[in-house]
């Protein structure tokens, strides 16, 4: 195997359900109390109901968007860390070390992703590691061996580019240019639909 | 710059208040409060990797009759689970999948260390019901177990006993069958039959089909070209592990995929092409309809009909129903004057007349087709007849039978049924009577005459009421039966039952009802042993892998303990253990599905957790049926698919029990006088947070799902109910007080409670938690004695704050 250049996740958003499986493997991998997640499933939704005699018609529109960290091309957490505590290796991965984080909060602005997540307990930020011990032992992250919809992958972000083709973005995650996020995602049908919709993520509560 | 969202958790959070909902018990437990608690927390002390203590073990997932049977690869360090993986075997075809586990399972070390498991034996102290225990010896509690059975069967009779249904725990020698051996030995107990998860299509498919086997094995999906998924929600309740992933790849095939719910689920979301919200209670209205648009354009198959099928018109009545209204009689309103067209069923079902009759169209002509039906349709006031409005598509369409199509009904997996779930052996019940499942508190109430009439079975009458419930695994004695506030009233009164004993994890509603709870090791402290659910030929160990800890016991050896204070200790056990019955369960299914089966020792030592059989060339149900009728007739009188039913038009009841599949308003409707005061359906649907009402009250899984009850803008809105407010749901039989969730999601006029949450309760005897029985009821249906328990009407006002 060549040397990864730059880790980076698929997302099939058309194959995922919301079912959570992802978001509860890392949790378990890395012992994650509740409240902090670092893959977090968002559920996109909106449109509206019409009355139409004693029927009804709508327009409703939902999916999901399955987040971890991103591993981005230009990791603006990195940049905003005052002891730079976050670094980018060779490999791509965004890694923080919480021997050096102060509990700043910076990175969390800076990151417009929500991929830091402190906790108030220690008063540090942890996030996504890409279940590096596992990934650099040659298998799969835990989120992406979890899926039973297999609506995720891993690999080299050129690679899954040339595989999947997709976008690096579906409403309502930001513009690329920001981040350059290690993401390749399959958009489900009604993400065109969201863009100019009422739309919003409807699981705040969830993530 | 495109809109887009700040997904920063600074600028949105709010702080969580899932800690204040799970929060430890409210339950006074003498002696045992005191205790050092078995809790690893989730934090990074936990040790992970490296240790030479550590091993991984490949074992099944704790079966709790979810639909799942899903593997898992549990690290061990210590005595301690400290991680857990899903299947890592490297094949992941589709004709035998990783078996992947959802988040219950993934999440199970929180239910594992949970602080508020059951550490010891308790007796109740206070009143029934009031949640007062002293905590007792097991030598107390076996030999008080012992002299309730003796001194009840001696007063009452063997009749005076049950073990009642429950799922609790579900595999070889975890579970009420362990009980059922017990009380078999002793005599025997009063019987059941049937469940509440799928009472009336079990009841239902057979006067169609004659038998049970209508399913074809999941691969063949493949083949299909356009699949109706009716309140089917797979997704979520997990209808077999990997059947998104199988429904995923027929849709890679070209497949069609429609969804048909009240709500947009998590299936309608990532397996449907698309989503038609109908109002519960009104699928066979809409059934009926397609049938309609299906004989005025000419889409039925009437050679297929001609040939297989007997009822469908007046001409291929069966004998001696000469003159009955025929299954078209009905569609085309002959008799009634009433033609079921789409116009008819859209006020009904609230889905435009254009659109069913598109999907009738669709459905007919594009071939070959699945309908798959959902239990949760079936779970309601006239259940039996959506499950042959169903069967009865299936069959005018000529979907029977062929490979991509679908007989429809209760679709056990063909050639043989499928998985055998439990085979360890209850013996033989010398008492005969059996009641449905659902009527227990009935046979409490007035169990002495009960009779045919209220669907007893194996005998005339009851001679006595229920007196003594030993319930293993079963939290459906309160909390999953309908009317919970009705069945409480029954249970304090203890003259009715005498005696309660509850075996279990954990202090669950039912067990709080307890007079002794029986604290019970979970499934990965002992030995187990389970197949695929209703689909998937595999079979799954599930060896011991950790201690049980406190002074808990499997269920096997409780049952063991007791028979052995009966005097028949040794006939109970045969001398085996819980994993010489593995052996002895591995071996029963090496003769009987799976000649290939590994050892015991190969397992062990193999670290193999799972066998699979490829499904390479998946069977077809009917198959030889459709080659030829008359050579290979169904088991049913006329030997053919009854689309008019001569044993229901014998029962003489046509209102309730037509014989041909009709829509028929239900006892409480949108349509009713009730609707006045309590306009809103409401159903109690599955939710990925909890399997019925196991694995409630863990934290990584409340966080995921948490209990909400879900309503439509348009219906909150006049109600001043913002997202998140705290709700009250009632009606005349309880109400409950939870958070909501706003969502587009599900139809106007519709809310849904997640079932299976605990019934907690406040001094006003309103519960704070959302338990969906307390609204639902204990009325059964027609013909199956099923639970209608998805037939609700509420009300819903905001709440104040508590």
């Amino acid at each position: 195997m060549t040397a990864v250049k730059q880790w980076g996740f698929f997302f099939d958003a058309a194959a995922c359900s919301g079912c959570k499986a992802c978001q509860v493997a890392c949790k378990d991998r890395h012992d994650l109390k509740a409240g902090i997640h670092w893959r977090r499933v968002y559920e996109v939704g909106g449109g509206v109901w019409t009355p139409k005699g004693k029927a009804w018609e709508h327009g409703v529109l939902a999916y999901n968007i399955s987040m971890a960290c991103n591993h981005c091309r230009n990791p603006l957490c990195a940049d905003s860390c005052p002891t730079k505590a976050i670094t980018k290796r060779p490999d791509g991965l965004v890694l923080l070390d919480t021997t050096l984080c102060i509990g700043c909060r910076y990175c969390e602005w800076a990151c417009p992703y929500g991929a830091t997540r402190f906790d108030a307990a220690t008063g540090l930020v942890t996030k996504c590691t890409f279940c590096v011990d596992a990934v650099d032992a040659g298998e799969p992250p835990a989120c992406v061996a979890a899926c039973p919809g297999r609506a995720l992958d891993f690999g080299d972000f050129d690679d899954l580019k040339k595989k999947y083709g997709g976008t690096g973005r579906i409403f309502p995650l930001p513009e690329e240019d920001q981040t350059e996020p290690a993401l390749v995602i399959r958009p489900h049908r009604d993400c065109a639909r969201a863009e100019g919709a009422a739309v919003d993520v409807i699981n705040w509560e969830e993530v | 710059m495109k809109r887009h969202i700040d997904f920063a958790p600074m600028s949105r959070r709010s702080f969580l208040r899932w800690s204040a909902l799970v929060g430890s018990s409210a339950v006074a437990v003498k002696g045992a409060s005191a205790s050092k608690r078995l809790f690893v927390p989730a934090s990074a002390e936990i040790p992970v990797g490296g240790s030479s203590t550590e091993r991984m073990i490949r074992v099944g997932c704790p079966s709790h009759n979810c639909g799942g049977r899903c593997l898992l690869r549990v690290t061990v360090k210590d005595g301690v689970i400290v991680r857990i993986d899903g299947d890592d075997r490297p094949y992941d075809g589709v004709d035998d999948p990783q078996l992947r586990p959802c988040i219950r399972g993934r999440a199970y070390r929180r239910r594992q260390y949970h602080p508020d498991r059951l550490k010891y034996p308790l007796r109740r102290i206070g009143k029934r019901g009031e949640g007062k225990f002293e905590r007792v010896s097991w030598d107390e509690t076996l030999d008080l177990m012992a002299s309730e059975l003796r001194r009840i069967r001696d007063a009452y009779g063997n009749e005076a006993l049950y073990v009642p249904y429950g799922t609790g725990s579900y595999n070889q020698t975890n579970g009420r069958q362990t009980a059922q051996r017990l009380l078999n030995l002793f005599g025997g107990c009063l019987g059941f039959y049937n469940s509440y998860s799928w009472a009336c299509i079990s009841a239902a498919t057979p006067y169609v089909y004659g038998t049970s086997v209508t399913g074809n094995q999941r691969q063949d999906w493949l083949n299909s070209r356009y699949i109706l998924m009716w309140g089917w929600n797979p997704a979520e309740m997990r209808d077999g592990t990997n059947t998104e992933y199988i429904l995923r790849k027929a849709r890679e095939k070209g497949a069609r995929t429609v969804c048909i719910d009240p709500r947009m689920t998590l299936s309608a979301v990532s397996l449907a092409d698309e989503w038609i919200p109908i109002r519960p209670g009104t699928d066979a209205a809409m059934m009926s309809a397609m049938a309609h648009v299906m004989i005025e354009e000419n889409l039925v198959d009437a050679a297929f009909i001609k040939t297989h099928c007997v009822g469908f018109d007046a001409e291929t009545l069966p004998e001696g129903a000469e003159g009955a209204e025929s299954y078209k009689d009905y569609i085309l309103g002959t008799r009634d004057g009433v033609p079921k067209t789409p116009d008819w069923a859209e006020p009904l079902t609230g889905i435009p007349r254009a659109t069913i009759a598109r999907i009738a169209r669709e459905y007919a002509t594009i071939k070959p087709g699945v309908l798959y039906q959902g239990y949760g349709m079936q779970r309601r006031a006239y259940g039996e007849q959506v499950v042959r409005a169903g069967c009865v598509l299936a069959a005018i369409t000529g979907n029977v039978g062929i490979s991509g199509g679908w007989a429809s009904g209760i679709a056990l997996q063909a050639p043989d049924g499928g998985p055998f779930w439990l085979v360890f052996p209850t013996g033989r019940n010398p008492v005969r009577a059996m009641i449905p499942s659902y009527l227990w508190t009935e046979a409490v109430l007035r169990g002495k005459g009960m009779g045919p009439e209220d669907g007893l079975r194996g005998a005339e009458r009851l001679e006595t009421d229920i007196k003594l419930i030993y319930a293993v695994a079963s939290n459906a004695i309160v909390n999953q039966h309908g009317n919970v506030n009705r069945t409480a009233e029954i249970l304090k009164d203890e003259s009715r039952v005498e005696f309660l004993a509850v075996q279990d994890n954990f202090l669950t509603p039912t067990a709080r009802f307890a007079d002794l709870v029986l604290p019970v090791c979970t499934q990965f402290e002992t030995w187990g042993l389970e197949d695929g659910w209703k689909y998937g030929d595999e079979v799954i160990l599930m060896p011991r892998i950790v201690d049980p800890p406190f002074e808990t016991k499997s269920d096997y050896a409780i049952c063991a303990g007791i028979a052995e204070r009966l005097g028949f200790g040794e006939a109970y056990t045969e001398g085996r253990t819980e994993k010489d019955w593995i052996r002895w369960s591995l071996d029963y299914y090496r003769k009987t599905r799976f000649p290939g089966l590994p050892s015991l020792e190969e397992f062990e030592e193999k670290n193999l957790g799972v066998y699979s059989v490829p499904v390479t060339k998946p069977a077809v149900a009917f198959e030889a049926f459709r080659k030829d009728p008359v050579k290979h007739p169904l088991p049913t009188p006329s030997g053919k698919i009854e689309i008019f039913s001569k044993r229901l038009h014998d029962m003489n009841q046509p209102d309730e029990i037509p014989a041909v599949p009709k829509y028929i308003q239900e006892w409480e409707s949108p349509f009713g006088p009730e609707a006045e005061k309590y306009p809103l359906s409401a159903v109690g649907h599955h939710y990925l947070s909890r399997v019925h009402s196991t694995m409630e009250n863990l934290d990584w899984l409340e966080e995921a799902f948490p209990q909400r009850l879900f309503i439509n803008p348009l219906d909150a809105a006049p109600r001043k109910i913002s997202n998140g407010d705290p709700v009250r749901v009632y009606n005349d039989r309880g109400a409950v007080v939870l958070p909501c969730r706003i969502t587009p999601r599900i139809m106007p006029g519709v809310v849904a409670i997640p079932q299976g949450a605990w019934w907690t309760p406040g001094p006003d005897g309103v519960d704070r938690r959302g338990s969906v029985n307390v609204l639902s009821s204990e009325r059964w249906t027609p013909l199956a004695f099923g639970n209608a328990q998805h037939t609700i009407m509420v009300q819903v006002e905001k709440a104040e704050k508590t």
